[in-house]
């Protein structure tokens, strides 16, 4: 809390809460907002320019180093990244074999995206809290929000994505009808079709809520109990920011794992028929 | 009652609900996972995964309580 002085603790949690928005401001004209009051002014269609540079930056160096890896790919002994790469796939393998219900490339390439992807931007959390806001600042860069996963328009963005893509797997195995029937004859046969269509409608949009939330809380709560660290004098932050801080590196695994897990076996279920 | 006492009540008992709710399922997790690993040794390490999966999912929803309810007291 290197500008403690000027500032509330409320302020500054403010601060480290909010995006830079990008967007149009019904005054302003197209502009970076200051401020959260003026980032809701700009309404719908205003963009979190923080969270997508970092979550786009994080996606390119993933590509990136699994790329090169692949390049320098040798069948004798495998130097230090071939080796990492290599333990990576074979566990999002594993994974895929267990969890998926028979051989799909495509189901296997998609989780390797998500754990790797989803592991990197929880990684953001790791790095320390004022660091880059402060950069940025010094840059003239008002707000910076580093970690996209605490941003929920990220997460809900990964989660509607897979949605999209169990309907239409979905779709693919059974058919419209096959998908609409699932939909409405079960539980309870057709005579009580509207009673099944919302049973089966409100577990179906379940999925994508519950995956998106269960990512944001966890890594929202992780980050702002890090600012709260932060706003305590110095010489007790170590003591209580490590131990958060090894705590948290089960949590940035886990939940990349879950994310993962959970595609999997929701895209396992939409291609099997009952 | 004004806003601000509500909301650092409301704030107590969602961390409370949310520390109970985790405590009783980590709790159940924990023991059964030990009793069946236990039973049969061989399939500690399939059962380990598992576990965590599920202990991820358990803490998912206790933790966004906590993430509203410190939002609500500090913000």
């Amino acid at each position: 809390m290197a500008s403690g002085e000027t500032q509330t603790a409320s302020e500054y949690i403010q601060h480290h809460l909010t995006n830079l928005t990008f967007g149009l401001h019904p005054e302003n004209g197209l502009s970076f907002a200051h401020g959260a009051a003026e980032a809701k002014d700009m309404g719908f269609m205003a963009i979190h320019v923080d969270s997508m540079f970092w979550a786009i930056l994080l996606g390119s160096i993933f590509c990136w180093v699994f790329y090169s890896a692949a390049q320098r790919a040798s069948a004798g002994v495998p130097s230090g990244l071939q080796n990492f790469v290599e333990m990576i796939v074979e566990f999002v393998d594993n994974s895929v074999r267990d969890a998926f219900h028979r051989e799909n490339v495509f189901v296997a390439c998609l989780a390797l995206t998500i754990f790797v992807w989803v592991f990197l931007m929880n990684l953001m959390d790791l790095v320390p809290v004022d660091f880059l806001p402060e950069l940025a600042m010094a840059l003239g860069i008002e707000y910076q929000k580093v970690v996209p996963t605490t941003d929920v328009n990220v997460t809900l963005g990964m989660s509607l994505s897979v949605f999209l893509l169990i309907i239409y797997t979905s779709i693919k195995s059974k058919g419209f009808g096959g998908f609409v029937g699932e939909l409405t004859l079960q539980p309870f046969g057709k005579w009580f079709i509207p009673f099944n269509f919302f049973l089966e409608f409100v577990g179906l949009v379940a999925k994508p809520i519950s995956l998106a939330l269960r990512l944001f809380g966890n890594l929202y709560a992780g980050e702002l109990i890090f600012i709260l660290i932060a706003l305590l004098p110095w010489f007790i932050q170590p003591v209580l920011s490590v131990p958060w801080a090894i705590f948290h590196i089960l949590v940035i695994v886990l939940q990349a794992f879950i994310f993962m897990t959970l595609t999997i076996v929701y895209l396992s279920m939409a291609e099997e028929s009952h | 009652m004004d806003l601000a006492a509500a909301q650092v009540i409301a704030a107590g008992l969602m961390l409370g609900f949310a520390g109970f709710g985790t405590a009783i399922g980590f709790g159940l997790l924990g023991g059964r996972f030990l009793e069946s690993t236990a039973r049969q040794p061989e399939m500690a390490n399939v059962l380990q995964a598992k576990m965590f999966l599920i202990a991820g999912l358990l803490d998912a929803f206790s933790a966004i309580a906590v993430a509203i309810g410190l939002y609500f007291v500090f913000a």
